[in-house]
């Protein structure tokens, strides 16, 4: 993975092909406070990279920063073979189409039901026939288990639905990257678990990059130890001595630069003392 | 109290000024780009032209009131209370009813508008409308602000007719002036040029009621409490504004011979 960080600046046909995002040197202060301070790093194509690190240490910002809703101080971003630093906002409003973002507090739209907030995009788009509209918006909660609540607003749901529901408006489109942004910050340990099943689902079944920001270091360990099984719908521990899914890899963040980046073996085995207390 | 030091506040100042012209040259911009939400427009010019009829009404008809009541009783003193439909017709025309319907606009939808702009940047969703790929000037600001254009144009109108009536209530039924007479004056003491500045001034003053509104919820910041900064900001820079740029926009008009 580093080793990409090293070699001579790829193509942009070459970006566009094999990698989804790329960080590259990448600053950004808020108010004087240096939040990220020159992080590099590249999520590949079908890869998912899980962001750890203490609260305030810029992992949403990342995730803002990809989706081009903030501007980096000094560095350039490129996600999908685009340089999000240099295009205007018109022109990300494209590029942001086929990305999916579940941000942490849901952010749906609050006087809009259930069925109009996942519908958003498609609707947007104009040019889908309603019925398509309804089908992929009933395909899409169904996915996340919701297709109850087609006709509730947002304020009737409880936490954990509303940030299924937001996996829901996400995956809507089948964007080619999603960004989740704490999916399980504040739930129950079994609604935790759900969506986590809900985000390996949407890895193994869709091959879809993603980055997703997290506290808890078992969602990420999870995922790298799990797989979807499609035959019996749900997701299932990876068997002894089998290989963990080399497509979930860990980015840890301290104090504005990225200390850790590598697959969960590496991360177990790792010997800096402040990712030892960090993961014990 | 935190205190700020003079450059800063004044950096921050000359910034938010920028801010508001940038966004209102958007949403003006917007108007003439795809894509179009006429829904939306439709809607909002509902809830601030419909939903501010009854506040217009009662102002204009009780300020045109007031204004006979007032004048009559200096008019009589240089016996000319026949003159009280005049001064009724010009002040409420060219003066009170596009400023005081401006002003309760204000009151009612620039609150509205930084309120509910607010809530949405506080709990993110101004930037999940980003990232779901819609531009959110397009979508929320420029149908605010053509819908509130559009309808103070009306609401003004409505007011200063209202003002009339209030004014031919007092004259007719408190004063004694005769009916025709007060109509007769306040239909000829009006020129043309009188209506074109009761016309022009409601336009300017319905943008500013919706660019600024719309400029303090989009700023909102630190949760509830920010929101509600935002909405008493907006309510307090949309009115004093409408003060300032009567009385230049007076000026000009008049330099300019209307």
């Amino acid at each position: 993975m580093n080793s990409l960080l090293t070699r001579p600046q790829p193509s942009a046909s070459d970006l566009a092909r094999h990698i989804a995002i790329s960080f590259e040197d990448v600053s950004i202060s808020f108010e004087g406070n240096l939040v990220l301070d020159g992080i590099s790093f590249v999520l590949e194509r079908g890869e998912t990279k899980v962001l750890f690190g203490v609260a305030g240490a810029g992992k949403s910002t990342i995730l803002k920063l990809a989706l081009g809703l903030v501007k980096p101080d000094r560095g350039s971003i490129h996600v999908l073979g685009h340089d999000v630093t240099q295009m205007r906002e018109e022109e990300l409003f494209e590029l942001r189409r086929q990305i999916g973002m579940v941000f942490q507090e849901s952010a749906l739209f609050d006087s809009l039901k259930v069925r109009e907030n996942v519908a958003y995009r498609l609707i947007e788009e104009k040019d889908i026939p309603p019925e398509d509209v309804e089908s992929r918006v009933r395909e899409a909660l169904r996915f996340v288990e919701l297709e109850r609540t087609l006709d509730l607003m947002p304020s009737e749901l409880s936490g954990g639905m509303r940030r299924r529901v937001a996996i829901a408006r996400a995956i809507v489109t089948q964007p080619e990257i999603l960004l989740y942004d704490s999916p399980t910050g504040g739930l129950d340990p079994i609604t935790s678990t759900r969506i986590i099943e809900l985000i390996v689902k949407q890895r193994d079944v869709y091959k879809t990059s993603a980055l997703m920001v997290t506290h808890r270091l078992q969602d990420g360990f999870i995922m790298a130890s799990h797989h979807f099984d499609q035959k019996s719908g749900h997701m299932v521990e990876n068997a002894p001595g089998e290989k963990t899914d080399a497509n979930t890899s860990f980015l840890i963040l301290r104090d504005g630069k990225v200390i850790f980046d590598g697959a969960a073996p590496e991360l177990a085995h790792n010997t800096d003392e402040y990712i030892k207390e960090y993961i014990s | 109290m935190e205190l700020i030091s003079p450059v800063d506040y004044v950096k921050e100042s000359v910034l938010a000024v920028q801010d508001w012209a940038e966004l209102s040259g958007q949403s003006i911009r917007n108007v003439f780009k795809k894509p179009r939400y006429v829904s939306d427009m439709v809607y909002q010019a509902d809830i601030i032209g419909v939903g501010s009829l009854p506040i217009v009404v009662l102002t204009g008809f009780f300020t045109g009131a007031v204004l006979a009541l007032q004048t009559s009783d200096t008019l009589a003193r240089f016996g000319s209370s026949s003159l009280t439909g005049q001064v009724v017709s010009l002040s409420m025309v060219r003066e009170l009813g596009p400023v005081l319907t401006g002003l309760m606009v204000a009151g009612r939808n620039a609150s509205g508008m930084a309120s509910e702009l607010g809530s949405m940047k506080v709990t993110e969703q101004i930037d999940a409308m980003r990232a779901l790929g819609t531009d959110p000037g397009k979508k929320l600001v420029t149908p605010r602000v053509a819908a509130t254009v559009f309808m103070m144009f009306f609401l003004s109108i409505i007011s200063d007719l209202l003002g009339l009536i209030g004014g031919f209530f007092v004259s007719y039924f408190m004063i004694g002036l005769d009916a025709s007479q007060y109509w007769t004056m306040t239909y000829q003491s009006l020129r043309n040029e009188d209506v074109t500045m009761g016309l022009i001034k409601p336009v300017l003053f319905g943008f500013i009621i919706a660019s600024v509104g719309c400029y303090y919820g989009l700023s909102a910041k630190g949760g509830t409490q920010g929101v509600g900064r935002a909405t008493t900001q907006a309510v307090v820079a949309a009115s004093v504004l409408i003060l300032v740029v009567d009385f230049f926009i007076t000026r000009l008009l008049m330099g300019l011979g209307l």
